[in-house]
């Protein structure tokens, strides 16, 4: 018998979703890369990978700390923060450099703003960019992989300013699994896409953002190039593009709500970042474009609002 | 094997389903294979003068009185109402209030039964189909009292009347069933399909109409074959195979799986033709047909957790739910919510001392830890929500506007248009009570606008 009956609102049954599980798929989903990164970088890649992880956690710990809010930690989504911030950095960049990051993006770009789900911008890109433009010397010192690092360009350097490969650039398929200069985990475009499958079929993205942000990028390349598919491929799988498109521009805070809102963001990000790379300043733009996109996607989310169900009139 | 076409069967068609939706543990293993069986006979019943929508009906019994099966006891209170039937042969012990389903208390003619089951003078055959006006299948289904069995107990004689302006031409019968645990539609399209199928035909001819559609999930493999072979000698009715998905037996998405069209917001299936009802009421017009018995008993799925030996029983109207438990085994040491009707869409009890009504499609009793509340964490923005709903509304806004007390926000991003299935509170990875949010704004919003 019992004793107190349970009266609720309905459903009365709840998926086994949560957002926990969520961010540890997405955790589990950087791990290929992580470990390439450790591979490729050694000791460096573990100290910064750490302390970017061990920094976003506590800063997210003090921050509701210190304003008495609940602490929320265990949503895992400060790991992820850290873990992401961690693979955008040069292996040779020194430790605060990752502290800072860390407590910038979970401190200011995140909590500030009202925590999960509130940041309008990705924490661990605007993180990024923020210790570019404050320490581009040491941010963009890019080191070769291996145990004697030595400083070297990145793939996308060397393409600047011309519409073929030149002959020195590294090859395509040492740029496919990561063997060249760059970020920690953002060197190996295989270890990224194997993430971004698991990400697909646990159903925690869609195929079609990253997959709309790097045709775009490919389509754009494809024309500049005169239908050079190696310019186009060495452009596809070098930079940030694959984790920008697979782990940055499917963060759920900073992109419209609605799928065509979303495609449409991804879109806007492959034409900035091939618009960037090919006639900007800088080599790359993937980083840009997505922040960009970002504060463009409550507008795209006003004009991608569903067609209701019996239509009638809309935004009424 | 089957020479008649069946809708559905090929793949590739695409409207046999609406966009969105959920695939909620079904849990239907319990109670599908299980023959509906005739209840105990009660000792006591509790019949509520409020069983559907629309007014209440008036008692025209009094205590002392005895009564006999199928007899009426109560008086429809206006057009959108419908009588009651004694469902035992006794006395009228008392006429009070009871603990209602819906909530609060309702008036109820409380007859304790003698034990005869002394069928009334007016119980007899009411004829046939082909002799009956469509005027006369109108008034018998009214005078027997008979509402959507389904669980939303609106009027059938209502559904039978369209305005003279809506030209309908389609009848869709409800076989969906995609409430979890739910079996009762599933058993009676096996054990009754011919009723179901006579039934249908009957209120066809009521509204004139000479195409109909039986939606049935492809769950029910079994149902769908029964359906097909009793349906064989009729090519008007066609057996539509939806796709399992939740809410696929919600009027409009049914509608919208059958025959590929949307009910314009804020409007009737009859403004685009159509009319829908369950298996359940069409089996329920044919027995009143041929035997004149009105609703007084019907089946319903007992299941969940915290219910010792769940079953389909055929419950006679007015049993107190205690009861029936009690025919079940009885609960379990750890029962933590009843629930009347779906795990979706159902009412939590705060007593087992309700009674079955028209609308009792079952009773699921869950265990503690199943009833245990979530704890509500922050949105993520996950779009989850947007992606399920049937209605295509965004109810992570609609619930913040709400729970912001920003109605006329809520409104404009279209409360209204909610169809309360709980989609969006199920899949929510934040455990956000969302429906519950938006079921508020859509209530100030309609109390707003009839002021």
């Amino acid at each position: 018998m019992f004793e107190k009956l349970t009266v609720s609102s309905t459903p009365h049954i709840l998926s086994k979703n949560t957002t926990s599980k969520i961010m540890t798929h997405v955790v589990i989903a950087l791990l290929p890369a992580t470990l390439g990164a450790l591979y490729f970088f050694r000791l460096e890649a573990a100290v910064i990978i750490f302390l970017s992880i061990a920094t976003a956690v506590l800063s997210e710990w003090g921050i509701q700390k210190i304003r008495k809010q609940p602490i929320t930690i265990n949503d895992m989504s400060a790991v992820v923060t850290g873990l992401l911030l961690g693979l955008n950095l040069s292996a040779s960049v020194p430790w605060w450099i990752p502290v800072i990051g860390s407590a910038f993006a979970v401190i200011v770009v995140k909590q500030i703003f009202g925590g999960i789900g509130q940041n309008f911008m990705n924490p661990a890109l605007a993180a990024r960019i923020m210790l570019t433009i404050s320490w581009t010397g040491r941010m963009t010192n890019w080191i070769s992989p291996g145990a004697d690092a030595v400083s070297t360009a990145t793939p996308l350097s060397y393409v600047k300013g011309f519409n073929v490969i030149p002959e020195n650039a590294p090859r395509i398929f040492d740029m496919f699994i990561g063997n060249i200069g760059g970020s920690l985990g953002e060197t190996s475009a295989l270890l990224l896409i194997i993430g971004g499958l698991y990400l697909v079929f646990k159903g925690i993205i869609s195929y079609k953002v990253p997959l709309a942000f790097i045709g775009t990028v490919a389509a754009i390349t494809l024309i500049y190039g005169g239908f050079d598919f190696s310019f186009m491929s060495y452009h596809v799988f070098s930079g940030g593009l694959m984790i920008g498109a697979i782990f940055m521009a499917t963060d759920y805070s900073s992109t419209p709500i609605t799928m065509k809102g979303r495609i449409i963001f991804a879109l806007g990000c492959g034409i900035i970042t091939s618009f960037i790379r090919l006639y900007g300043a800088f080599p790359e733009g993937v980083g840009f474009s997505i922040l960009l996109m970002n504060m463009s996607a409550p507008l795209i989310e006003k004009y991608t609002r569903p067609r209701v169900f019996g239509g009638g009139k809309q935004n009424a | 094997m089957h020479n008649k076409k069946v809708r559905g069967e090929n793949k590739k068609m695409k409207h046999l389903t609406f966009k969105g939706g959920i695939h909620p543990p079904y849990s239907k293993e319990l109670t599908s294979h299980l023959e509906t069986e005739k209840a105990n006979a009660p000792s006591l019943v509790a019949i509520p003068i409020s069983q559907h929508i629309g007014a209440p009906c008036n008692p025209i019994v009094k205590v002392g009185d005895r009564v006999l099966v199928g007899e009426k006891i109560g008086e429809a209170g206006g057009f959108v109402s419908s009588p009651i039937h004694a469902s035992v042969s006794g006395t009228v012990k008392a006429i009070k209030d009871v603990p209602s389903v819906m909530s609060g208390n309702v008036l109820s003619i409380v007859i304790e039964s003698d034990g005869k089951d002394e069928v009334h003078s007016s119980v007899s055959p009411k004829g046939k189909i082909e002799t009956l006006s469509a005027k006369e299948i109108v008034e018998i289904v009214k005078e027997a009292g008979i509402v959507g069995m389904g669980g939303a107990t609106f009027p059938t004689h209502v559904k039978l009347s369209p305005p003279p302006d809506k030209k309908i031409d389609t009848f869709i019968l409800n076989g969906a069933e995609c409430e979890p645990y739910l079996t009762d539609d599933h058993r009676l399209m096996l054990e009754e399909p011919d009723d179901i199928v006579y039934g249908l035909r009957a209120m066809m001819k009521a509204v004139n109409v000479d195409k109909a559609f039986i939606g049935i999930e492809d769950n029910k493999q079994d149902a769908i074959e029964a359906m097909i072979k009793a349906t064989q000698e009729f090519d008007n009715i066609e057996v539509v195979t939806c796709e399992t998905k939740y809410p696929q037996g919600s009027e409009k998405q049914l509608i919208y799986a059958c025959v590929n069209k949307e009910v314009p917001s804020g409007k009737l299936p009859m403004d685009v033709g159509v009319v829908v009802n369950n298996v359940g009421t069409a089996a329920q017009v044919a027995k009143t047909i041929k035997t004149g018995m009105p609703l007084i008993e019907r089946i319903t799925t007992i299941s969940g957790s915290a219910v010792k030996t769940p079953r389909n029983l055929l419950l006679k109207i007015g049993v107190p739910i205690k009861e029936v438990i009690e025919q079940c085994g009885g609960y379990t040491d750890d029962v933590g919510k009843i629930i009347m009707g779906g795990p979706m869409m159902g009412l939590a009890q705060h007593t087992d001392e309700v009674v079955i009504t028209k609308g009792s499609s079952g009773i699921v009793v869950l265990n503690t830890d199943e009833a245990k509340a979530q704890q509500e964490s922050q949105c993520i923005r996950c779009g989850t929500c947007v992606e399920q709903c049937p209605s295509f509304i965004e109810p992570l806004h609609i619930s913040s506007y709400s729970r912001h007390n920003a109605m006329d926000l809520a409104e404009e991003y279209r409360a209204v248009d909610c169809i309360e299935c709980g989609t969006c509170s199920f899949g929510c990875p934040a455990k956000i009570p969302l429906l519950q949010a938006i079921r508020v704004a859509k209530q100030h919003i309609i109390a707003k606008r009839r002021k």
